[in-house]
């Protein structure tokens, strides 16, 4: 009952005819891709330039708002920290603004969604425009109430007398109408001591529909004739299709099967068609055997080729001072790859007709897709339109882009709309990783404990610009002139604390052996576990206590206030490590501390920690973890403490268990067996301090609060047992080794 | 093609299918349309494909189309809606205990399964009931503290 469609790669790209098909609706569409189906097909000509108003604000008739925006909310309370901020500018309840986000034909491109710049990039924007938009509405209010400006206020939806009387409802006023403005970048933003709206933990509008089976995610996604894709890979990432036996999967009904090279699709109307016809066929693939393998990856990181030296810090000279330092130490820390990881397999829906091409995706950076796609396709920029939809949580780059360029394979050699939907082998084993990172650290203090001295080199892949290599896309043979990067890996490398004569070398490599790309908090969760560990073997050395030893050496007043609440909710005892009474049954006890400044220019984050090491097991227990977090102005402090809890939890899982394990030929951890994450019986107790600075800028919160996890955790066991641990993730059967 | 009769959130529903070891999980996606449960592992692993067989949860992806024939089938559409959400679903709501909420399905129906059998779990019952559910987003807390608000309510 199959077919086989063999395309070539010239075929695929040969421009369509000019059939015109028109894109109807139904399936399964959650209310705001109606909504802004509505708002292209209304003509109303929505501009996307960032530089206009119009581009990021649409007020109607009746007063409503809809906001438009490329950052995307993955779970993290973007959208109604977003109409927080619009809200507190235009006067109108929370409830009535609704939020478009990255569909790259109605929204203003302000970045793909990474390097938590949600809030203070995506939302800033916004809040501008609305501020733009204020000045606006009052002035038009002004010429109608005749009255002056500066008479008149902008609240309750309406314009109106500072002193009270009538007014005007803003609806009536510009309702359904262009605003033709240019962002003014010097609209006064409402003062921080009359703000009613920002600062209040209102409710994510997402949750109610995600707790009752509502909420639309791209998995959930479909459209009229949609058919099931699944695509199989190869049996070793470098292998070359050989053969397909059909016949293999003879007694499935209806099921097709695409081929391009060696690329190897099939497509079903029925999913379980699919995915039984993805694991019955039978096929040849060629060895190949190019990988290093995940045991002793460390040695083979080190002997890499690499592409040039690069000193990201250079002050003074630490090999002169380093001999005449008092004590003198050295380390190396590890960082494996590890995945993404996401729960729910990436998944797209692609609609390929010869006049456009539309994706839906959960993909964090849809403006970037549509660039890249439109090169590799060869499809003209305005005949492609990208959709993002709510998707399981991907923390950077996951397979959600991998996942699309399936679908578009598919469903252009099929000619109907395909849905390709991976499989969890798929995800954990294919989805591009975060790389493995080595830090080398040499520190000296003198007698009176001054850093004299500190050296940090570090092994990292290289970034080359450009989208990564899409692994479809790969496979069917079709160029696509990629680049590599996973973000900025090498921030946070050198100590925040004062200190003479430091140097920070990046050796960048010049190839990863496994695909590599952003994952939540880009290498700063490793250079901080190495930066924050490193200070603590100093602090040991000197014999001093953790906290005093940083507190000493840090001026800026944000930094100490959080290291202040952290220590102090866990009720700190100044002393050094490790712990004199650490004892307590087969248990050992200890306590640690971490701070870092994100990115040496963000948010400040502190945080402590108390564990519990199993003599016998080797076993871990975090029991309770505190943190302090300065982020500028808190904009919604439920979603704000939502992502520190999240970042701590997932990042102790990554610091625990993640490690992404691999043979010469492929990834062979998996599954949820053998790529464990934290589980509920592991989980501490997690109590967090905001710090909210009213007067200054929002920063963002996806992140930052990772990056001393890792470390905090190294120093509570370093207390708890005297044993340092620099080789993430901390297995049972490392600990072991190392009491 | 064989037909399967089974009773859905309350509902009868007669469902054809050309495979009847084709899991539960696709019968309810996709021929009934109800996205509560979710695709995460398909090996039972993960949790998110949660749904209540005769008011216990049981993992969609594992359970063939024939086994569950004549069973009463309760997906988290069926526990409640927006309007009118169970206690869990309400505690979930009030303690915002989610974040991209792909496994929300699974703990929800769990949490419930385990509130049918225990009404007063301790916290430990909680975690413990719960560790073969996963949440990748680190939203653990918070789900436990709905689970325990749930069974105060």
């Amino acid at each position: 009952m199959s077919t086989i469609s063999s395309i070539s790669r010239r075929d695929f790209l040969r421009t369509g005819g000019a059939v015109v098909v028109s894109f109807t609706l139904g399936g399964v569409l959650p209310a705001r891709v109606r909504a802004q189906e509505t708002a292209a097909g209304a003509g109303l000509g929505k501009p996307v330039d960032p530089r206009e108003v119009d581009s990021f604000l649409a007020i109607h008739a009746d007063g409503s708002v809809t906001v438009y925006t490329s950052k995307v909310d993955v779970g993290t309370g973007l959208r109604v920290a977003m109409s927080q901020m619009v809200s507190e500018e235009l006067g109108i309840p929370v409830e009535r603004i609704s939020v478009v986000e990255g569909d790259t034909a109605v929204t203003p491109d302000q970045g793909g969604t990474g390097g938590s710049t949600g809030v203070p990039r995506g939302a800033v924007e916004v809040r501008q425009a609305a501020a733009t938009a204020r000045q606006a509405l009052i002035g038009l209010g002004a010429e109608q109430l005749k009255r002056p400006v500066t008479e008149l206020t902008l609240a309750d939806s309406q314009v109106r007398p500072v002193t009270g009387g009538q007014g005007i409802a803003i609806g009536a006023l510009v309702g359904g109408k262009r605003l033709s403005l240019k962002v003014d970048p010097k609209a006064v933003l409402k003062d921080p001591a009359r703000h009613t709206v920002i600062g209040k933990p209102l409710l994510r509008p997402d949750v109610p529909a995600k707790c009752t089976g509502q909420h639309v995610y791209v998995q959930d996604f479909s459209l009229p004739g949609m058919l099931h894709g699944r695509v199989i890979r190869p049996a070793a990432i470098g292998s070359k299709l050989l053969s397909v036996n059909e016949s293999s999967i003879r007694d499935i009904p209806d099921v097709r099967v695409v081929r391009m090279e060696s690329f190897l699709g099939v497509v079903a109307n029925d999913e379980w068609a699919a995915v039984r016809a993805a694991k019955a066929l039978k096929t040849i693939w060629s060895e190949w055997q190019g990988l290093p393998g995940s045991e002793g990856l460390d040695r083979y990181v080190r002997q890499s080729a690499v592409d040039r030296d690069e000193a990201i810090v250079d002050r003074g000279d630490p090999s002169r001072a380093m001999p005449a330092a008092a004590k003198q130490l050295s380390a190396s820390y590890t960082w494996p790859y590890q995945s993404h990881a996401s729960l729910g397999p990436s998944c797209a829906v692609a609609d390929v007709r010869p006049d456009r091409t539309t994706i839906w995706t959960a993909s964090q950076g849809p403006h970037g897709m549509r660039t890249n796609f439109a090169r590799i396709f060869g499809i003209p920029q305005e005949k492609l339109r990208v959709i993002y939809l709510d998707g399981s949580g991907s923390y950077g780059g996951n397979g959600n882009d991998d996942a699309a360029a399936d679908a578009v394979l598919l469903s252009k050699a099929i000619g109907q709309p395909v849905r390709v939907q991976w499989m969890r082998e798929d995800e954990h084993g294919w989805d591009p990783k975060g790389p493995p990172q080595i830090l080398d650290l040499r520190g000296g203090v003198d007698a009176d404990g001054r850093i004299v001295a500190w050296e940090t080199q570090m092994w990292l892949p290289t970034t080359i610009p450009g989208g990564r290599a899409l692994l479809g896309v790969d496979a069917a043979g079709i160029a696509q002139g990629h680049g590599q990067g996973a973000g900025q890996i090498s921030q946070n490398g050198d100590p925040p604390y004062t200190a003479s004569n430091v140097r920070v070398v990046v050796h960048w490599l010049k190839q990863s052996p496994l695909r590599i790309s952003n994952l939540r908090a880009p290498g700063k969760i490793a250079n901080v576990f190495a930066v924050e560990s490193f200070t603590d073997e100093l602090a040991s050395a000197a014999g001093v206590d953790p906290v005093e030893f940083r507190v000493r050496r840090l001026t800026d007043p944000r930094g100490l206030d959080v290291i202040k609440r952290a220590t102090e909710m866990i009720g700190w005892q100044a002393r050094p490590s490790p712990n004199p009474k650490r004892v307590q049954g087969n248990l050992l006890a200890g306590r640690g501390v971490a701070y870092v400044r994100y990115k040496q220019a963000e948010n400040y984050v502190a945080m402590a920690m108390e564990v519990a090491v199993d003599r016998a097991s080797g076993k871990i227990s975090v029991r309770r973890v505190t943190c302090a977090h300065d982020c500028g102005l808190v904009v919604n402090p439920d979603g704000l403490r939502n992502q520190i809890e999240g970042c701590i939890l997932q990042t102790l899982g990554r610091t625990l268990h993640e490690e992404v394990k691999f043979n010469q030929s492929r990834v062979t951890s998996v599954d949820w067996a053998t790529y464990p994450v934290l589980t509920f019986p592991e989980v501490p107790s997690v109590d967090v301090a905001l710090i909210d600075r009213p007067e200054l800028a929002p920063l963002g919160a996806g992140e930052a609060a990772t990056a001393p996890v890792a470390a905090a955790l190294a120093n509570a066991i370093f207390d708890a047992t005297g044993v340092r641990l620099r080789n993430v993730p901390f297995t049972p059967e490392r600990v072991k080794a190392a009491l | 093609m064989a037909t399967y009769r089974l009773r859905v959130n309350g509902r009868p529903v007669t469902i054809e299918s050309w495979d009847p070891a084709q899991p539960l999980l696709y019968v309810l996606r996709n021929a009934l349309g109800l996205h509560g449960p979710k695709f995460g592992c398909g090996l039972g692993q993960c949790g998110s494909c949660t749904v209540l067989i005769d008011g216990k949860s049981a993992r969609s992806c594992m359970i063939p189309v024939r086994q569950a024939a004549g069973r009463a089938i309760t997906t988290l559409e069926g526990l409640g809606t927006p309007d009118r959400p169970d206690p869990v679903q309400t505690a979930f709501i009030a303690e915002q205990a989610a974040q991209c909420g792909y496994c929300t399905n699974g703990m929800i129906m769990a949490a419930r399964s385990l509130l049918n059998e225990m009404p007063k779990p301790t916290p430990e019952q909680i975690r413990q009931r719960l560790a073969g559910n996963l949440c990748r987003c680190g939203t653990h807390t918070r789900i436990l503290s709905a689970v325990l608000r749930a069974s105060k309510a």
